[in-house]
């Protein structure tokens, strides 16, 4: 197995993702089974490769003028917020 | 009927949209939850937009779509309709805006039936990731519809919708397409704008369309392409008339077959009827010659790494703060974040978002990330070569008919092999086609065609030229028929 229990525990807490104690072991299982899989690439010759980051080769970004295009729109976009009070965004205490 | 044959008995007054509007609502509510291929349905709305498109042909106005209910898979948002991606996370997320896809389809008078059932954020070959439960493929429901746009290949096929919008990140078009009997495309990357549409992988997704015919792809591409200030990614190049370009004659056309796709792996009779189409094409008078890309047999790793990277990456939004499932009680903010995620994600969305954060973190960055970004280079190297002597290329799109619901599920990387056919396609920001060829004891299977950037309309024509001559299209599932 190329991932462990660990692993997963600690990657899992990078992604801010909690995994169910019971649930460590398959997913070391299947993330390894994963991992095993894509060392193949390992076969491909890629010395002299540039990578790839996007299909749109030779084409630049775009860019806009910085104005102002969008209208205010925070009572519509709070109505999916989960706790909303007085217009703002409410989490629990951060500092005590 | 297809959409087109739809959209012209509706011209000629022979039925009234709200006729077809209710026709299509009361088969979906036939159907119930035997198929499971809607997540909402807008009636109302649906009658709304059908009365507007029929005072628009009474006044002698409106396009080919005009009146033409159709179904959006439930990945694009629409304003005031729920909008969940099959997640828990989005379970009760109504959209504050339209994507630039459903935008366009409703300024091309379409009616919106419903949103469609799919793998949860896209994420799986079978549809049986959803939140709300598989669909089942109406040629035999006891087998998947694939995926990850399963709910809108099994609406079409089914006859619940003349069509549907899907994405295809990996073949998540295609290979369901394939599976249902229907005809898919994915057009080229950029092509189709992504504002509005829930991001997976950002460098692969794009959106397109399952219907019956290649016109009917046609009509629909046609309506949903251009370009979008509101996506960066967005080409601006004007979109060629797809409708008109369908009638382009086939003879010499240069198909190059690849020889990688027809070897381990491939079921006989899948093969048989895939070889079948090619024949086909020869007799239409297409020129065929065999083909070998080297390195496309590594996409289905390269697409496992490049994936996940941009999946978890592009979920990271998900904080249970602003939109979204949030736990309840949460002590702080640590506990907040993982147990929102952690509650509001299924298996395989966290199985992705940790698969991707592995490969992108420290001291594996260079062995994974960097090097599948390379291998991802050397594949569309391939195709660019390829496309130096032949016109299109041409495959099967999936390696076996629709496999039985639960076959799959206890092996992530037999999963992801169904889409082995289709991700070279993605990787390289082609436009491809599915299509379908022949039944596998009462099971539909497709042929793939690839085309170079931009060659949506040689894809289109060339498989409207197979559809003149052959009724694989034509036919329907015996119990939804």
């Amino acid at each position: 197995m190329t991932l462990t229990r660990h692993d997963v525990e600690h990657i899992a807490r990078l992604a801010r993702l909690q995994i169910r104690e019971d649930q460590l072991e398959p997913f070391a299982g299947s993330l390894s089974r994963i991992i095993d899989f894509v060392e193949q690439l390992g076969s491909a010759a890629t010395d002299q490769v540039e990578p790839m980051a996007h299909p749109l080769q030779g084409m630049v970004q775009r860019l806009r003028e910085d104005r102002v295009e969008a209208s205010d729109q925070r009572d519509l976009f709070q109505q999916n917020a989960p706790e909303t009070a007085a217009g703002l965004y409410l989490v629990p205490r951060v500092i005590e | 009927m297809t959409a087109a044959e739809l959209g012209r008995a509706l011209r000629r007054r022979e039925v009234s949209s709200l006729e077809l509007t209710d026709h299509f609502l009361a088969r979906i509510e036939d159907s119930g939850t035997r198929l499971n291929a809607f997540v909402t349905v807008t009636a109302e709305r649906a009658r709304e937009d059908a009365r507007r498109a029929d005072a628009e042909i009474a006044a002698g106005q409106g396009g080919p779509l005009t009146g033409v209910p159709i179904a959006h898979k439930d990945i694009f948002c629409t304003a005031g309709i729920l909008t969940t991606c099959s997640s828990r996370m989005l379970a009760n997320f109504t959209s504050p805006y339209d994507a630039t896809v459903v935008e366009k389809l409703t300024a091309a008078g379409t009616v919106l039936l419903g949103k469609t059932n799919m793998d949860e954020f896209a994420m799986g070959s079978s549809n049986e990731t959803s939140y709300f439960g598989p669909v089942r493929n109406p040629w035999d429901e006891s087998r998947v519809p694939g995926g990850s746009s399963g709910g809108s290949a099994a609406a079409v096929a089914a006859g619940l919708a003349p069509a549907a919008t899907g994405t295809d990140t990996g073949g998540s078009i295609r290979q369901p397409a394939a599976l249902t009997g229907l005809t898919g495309i994915k057009p080229t990357y950029g092509r189709v704008s992504r504002y509005g549409m829930i991001a997976f992988a950002s460098s692969l997704d794009q959106a397109g369309v399952l219907a019956r015919s290649a016109e009917d792809a046609a009509l629909l591409l046609a309506a949903m392409s251009g370009f979008d200030p509101r996506d960066s990614t967005s080409v601006e190049q004007p979109v060629p008339d797809y409708h008109a370009g369908l009638e382009a004659p086939l003879a010499g056309l240069r198909i190059g077959v690849i020889r990688e796709f027809f070897g381990e792996g491939l079921e006989a009779g899948t093969g048989a009827a895939v070889t079948g189409a090619l024949d086909q094409f020869k007799r239409l008078g297409a020129e065929v010659v065999e083909v070998s890309l080297p390195a496309l047999p590594l996409s289905v790793p390269t697409y496992y790494v490049v994936a996940p990277a941009e999946c978890s990456s592009n979920l990271s939004r998900f904080d249970g703060i602003r939109f979204g499932y949030r736990c309840e009680s949460p002590r702080d903010l640590y506990d907040l974040y993982t147990r929102s995620r952690g509650e509001g994600f299924g298996d395989e969305v966290k199985r992705r978002i940790m698969t991707g954060t592995y490969v992108l973190s420290a001291g594996y960055y260079d062995a994974y990330y960097l090097k599948a970004q390379k291998v991802r280079s050397l594949i569309a190297a391939d195709f660019q070569r390829a496309f130096e002597s032949v016109d299109l290329l041409f495959g099967p799109t999936a390696p076996t008919p629709a496999f039985g619901i639960g076959e799959k599920v206890d092996d992530p990387v037999t999963m992801y092999l169904n889409d082995i056919y289709t991700i070279g396609a993605n990787l390289a920001g082609l436009p491809a086609l599915s299509a379908p060829c022949g039944l596998v004891d009462g099971l539909p299977v497709g042929f793939q065609l690839i085309g170079p950037q931009f060659s949506e309309s040689r894809l289109l024509s060339a498989t409207h030229a197979y559809q003149r001559e052959t009724d694989w299209h034509r036919r329907l599932p015996p119990a939804w028929a």
